[in-house]
């Protein structure tokens, strides 16, 4: 170990995250070695480490003969203080080697908030901050994940993006690079080259103009570089990579157990969410496979939790047979198993009930609105009927905490239905009255509520977000009308949520903002610990843009956003129908009810697997 | 089966595990080799483990002591090779028997204690810490559990010192006491800090080479 890194970890909080050598971690012989990847998470370890698509692309890459992916994260402000002081470059945990010396710097990137540590991390590493002045074919900065269907805002930053899933995609890249490397080619002729891999976007080939009031004139692909960009998909979830064996942490980290991944895609189509939309169409895992799975991953790794992991668990077809076969399994060695992402029906309480072992935990529900009316034009196809129904089973079955999840701001919201959410939140204090097994223990009821922020491909892509007065009086509303005492209130700070309306369906002009909020201080801005608006504040102004353009203005329909040469397969036309179909409250059956044609079909040739 | 203990080191890049980390890490470790211990009969069980004396972060260890339980037989030979499989680097089982001695028979502890000054050691350096610690009382000012500063007498926690200097380090052959109460040695560094401020090292290493019982033989 670095001999400056030895005086630095004793004075700062939790070393172990910035040293590596945990179990099943990675090494290679350099000499074995002619690729070496720095796989860059920008947030910190116990956020990285807990991340699924990271460990499956660092399983994969791994895998590849001849190449060696280390992990960096981004360091805690104490670290970074030190290692800023010390002079030591940001360094990769396998090798301790700085990672400027990689061939490959790739960043997944999960959500807009940790673009500001992007920028950081590269400036750790000492590598240029845009993909202008990096003019060789090393290193080669790369984003993917969920954020980078809309790159835009890292456009001057980044060499490229992988948009969709990376199992197939990457490996492609890196042969790619392999084959450059050796042969000897410019990074322009490798970009260009990269660009006919399917799902590869890179910026640089795209020409961006405006109108004058800022909204896109044209986007123009370059040396017949292709007019859209579609997604990867993993076509067979049988087939494609599980990181079986993975390395264990040996600090605590947020996900500190075993994800087994079920399925990809989710069919309810809720209109506000991102990956409902981007992750079509559905996917499954078989029982059999993810039952082999779930086993050896806790035999390999020694944790005794395991979750089962979905955009919609209680979709899973072979859900109840997957149960039975890990509940003799989970019993028998002492593994919790546990289900998030429940729908509030009583399949899934039953289940719930039956898994459930000692602690009882509380339970999350997240009914989005408080009227049926929202909720159909939301297409949250739950009824209130269903909650209390649920919440009966788990009050009576001795649960005695339950947190629920609405946003303010949805499109067509009004006071009415702001207040609904008060009053369903008295319904659940009367369901817990009438069924708790034990009313001594009382209740704990908490109500969260977060400013809706409209995403890119999604049916609200168009939508402005409320403003922040807006947002405040709802909020202030809301909280006035909450007066049980077993009722807890929280609410999402506005600053963020503004911030990440900006940068989600942000253009390449953000580029300026980004770096200038970055040499400002912005550095690990998915942390309230750190995040400041007022920074931005001064980099907007001082790029002459207007935050609110990105944030509160409603996109007519002919209007080219941003990332349309980037497409999900889920077409324009449909979100534009489905945002039609918000505004009638009327809803959309999910995909395995029937077919709304979306269009992300084609990627099965023709039919889903409706699973 | 009865009480076992286990020897293992921690060193290079383990040395960050925190205690309670380490804990969890065993329980997995010992999980991963197919090993079931025996658990605490409570409404929350947990397993039985226990290490003798819980080491800093930042501190190596040549000697650190695990007890555990398990049911059924076991091959106490052959436990270190298994569980090293399933280490996370630089935590390694040394030795594994039947714990017969209990840990409260544990007296001492000998370690090394590197004081290392970037600027060399200069033979006026070297005495001045040796006179030091000839003292008949040596204080410094210490958290206590209860968060306040308290001013401690060490002198009275320490065995034995023996000092050398080799380049730019002094390095203090320890042995202090090892519980009830006991002597952390990297507070040896700071009694040179606390009593010789001019001469306060850069950086100090700490490494427990032993642990010993009450008449000075190896403690197992």
């Amino acid at each position: 170990m670095d001999k400056r890194l030895e005086r630095i970890l004793p004075r700062v909080q939790k070393p172990a995250r910035y040293v590596g050598g945990e179990y099943n971690e990675i090494k290679k012989d350099k000499r074995d070695v002619e690729l070496r990847v720095a796989f860059c998470f920008p947030d910190t370890y116990e956020i990285g480490m807990s991340n699924l698509g990271f460990r499956i692309l660092y399983g994969i890459m791994n895998d590849m003969p001849g190449v060696w992916c280390e992990r960096v994260f981004a360091p805690w402000g104490d670290m970074e203080a030190e290692l800023r002081q010390a002079g030591i470059p940001l360094y990769a945990l396998e090798s301790g080697d700085p990672i400027g010396e990689f061939d490959v710097v790739a960043f997944s990137v999960g959500y807009e908030m940790a673009y500001p540590a992007i920028l950081n991390m590269l400036d750790l590493g000492g590598i240029p901050l845009h993909a202008a002045e990096r003019t060789e074919l090393s290193p080669l900065v790369i984003a993917g994940g969920t954020a980078m269907y809309n790159a835009e805002p890292l456009a001057d930053f980044i060499d490229l993006a992988l948009i969709g899933e990376g199992e197939d995609e990457v490996p492609e890249l890196l042969e790619l690079y392999r084959r450059a490397k050796r042969e000897g080619w410019s990074k322009s002729r490798f970009l260009r080259a990269a660009a006919d891999i399917q799902g590869v976007y890179v910026p640089s080939l795209y020409d961006v103009t405006y109108h004058d009031d800022g909204t896109v004139r044209a986007i123009t692909p370059l040396d017949g570089a292709p007019a859209k960009v579609y997604k990867r998909v993993v076509h067979d979830m049988d087939k494609s990579y599980f990181p079986a064996r993975t390395i264990v942490p040996s600090t605590e980290v947020v996900h500190d157990r075993v994800t087994l991944e079920l399925f990809r895609g989710c069919i309810r189509g809720c209109r506000f969410c991102q990956a409902g939309y981007v992750y079509r169409p559905v996917r499954c895992r078989s029982r059999e496979q993810a039952f082999r799975y779930g086993v050896e991953a806790c035999r390999d790794s020694g944790y005794q939790e395991m979750t089962l992991s979905s955009l919609s668990t209680s979709d899973y077809p072979g859900l109840v047979g997957l149960c039975d076969d890990l509940e003799q399994f989970c019993r028998e060695s002492h593994v919790n198993l546990s289900l998030p992402s429940l729908r509030a029906d009583n399949f899934s309480m039953d289940l719930m009930q039956r898994l459930q072992r000692g602690r009882k935990a509380g339970l999350t529900f997240a009914p989005e609105a408080g009227t049926q009316r929202l909720r159909d034009a939301i297409n949250k196809n739950v009824t209130e009927e269903d909650l209390h129904q649920s919440l009966r089973t788990a009050f009576s079955g001795g649960w005695n905490a339950v947190k629920l999840y609405f946003m303010l701001g949805l499109p067509t919201e009004t006071d009415e239905d702001v207040l609904a959410i008060a009053e369903m939140t008295n319904h659940v204090l009367h369901t817990w009255r009438e069924s708790a097994a034990n009313k001594n223990r009382g209740v704990r009821i908490t109500v969260s509520t977060s400013w809706f922020v409209p995403k890119p491909f999604t049916a609200f892509q168009w939508e402005g977000q409320i403003t922040r007065e807006e947002y405040e009086r709802r909020v202030k509303l809301l909280r006035n009308a909450i007066t049980a005492k077993a009722v807890t209130y929280n609410w999402h700070d506005g600053d963020t949520s503004f911030l990440e309306a900006v940068l989600a369906r942000g253009d390449r002009r953000l580029g300026k903002v980004l770096e200038l909020a970055f040499r400002k201080g912005a550095h690990l801005d998915a942390w309230s610990e750190y995040f400041a608006l007022s920074r931005w504040e001064e980099a907007f102004a001082a790029c002459g843009l207007d935050p609110a353009f990105y944030a509160n203005r409603v996109r007519p329909r002919e209007e080219i956003l941003p990332w349309s040469m980037i497409s999900c397969y889920v077409s324009d036309a449909y979100l534009w129908r489905q945002r039609e179909l918000a505004y009638q409250s009327v809803p959309t059956p999910d995909c395995r009810t029937q077919c709304s044609g979306c269009g992300a079909n084609v990627v099965e040739g023709g039919e889903c697997s409706r699973g | 089966m009865a009480k076992l203990r286990l020897l293992f080191r921690k060193e290079g890049r383990a040395v960050y595990i925190s205690h309670l980390d380490l804990l969890r890490t065993f329980q997995r470790v010992f999980l991963r080799e197919g090993l079931v211990l025996r658990h605490s009969q409570g409404f929350h069980p947990h397993p039985l483990l226990s290490f003798a004396l819980p080491l800093s972060v930042g501190q190596s260890s040549d000697c650190e002591i695990l007890d555990f339980e398990v049911d059924g037989a076991l091959d106490c030979a052959a436990l270190p090779d298994a569980l090293n499989r399933f280490m996370p680097e630089g935590i390694v089982a040394v030795d594994c028997w039947e714990a017969v001695r209990p840990v409260r028979e544990l007296d001492a502890l000998r370690c090394r204690v590197e004081l290392i000054y970037d600027g060399g050691v200069t033979p006026e350096t070297l005495q001045a810490v040796r006179d030091l610690f000839a003292r008949e009382e040596i204080v410094i000012r210490k958290r206590t559990k209860r968060k306040a500063m308290a001013d401690v007498d060490i002198r009275p926690l320490i065995r034995g010192l023996d000092f050398a200097a080799e380049g730019d380090t002094i390095c203090i052959d320890a042995t202090v006491a090892a519980q009830n109460p006991g002597l952390n040695p990297a507070l040896l560094a700071t009694a040179v800090e606390t009593c010789l401020p001019e001469r306060g090292p850069d950086f100090v290493r700490v490494r427990r080479l032993s642990l010993l019982d009450s008449r000075g033989g190896v403690f197992r």
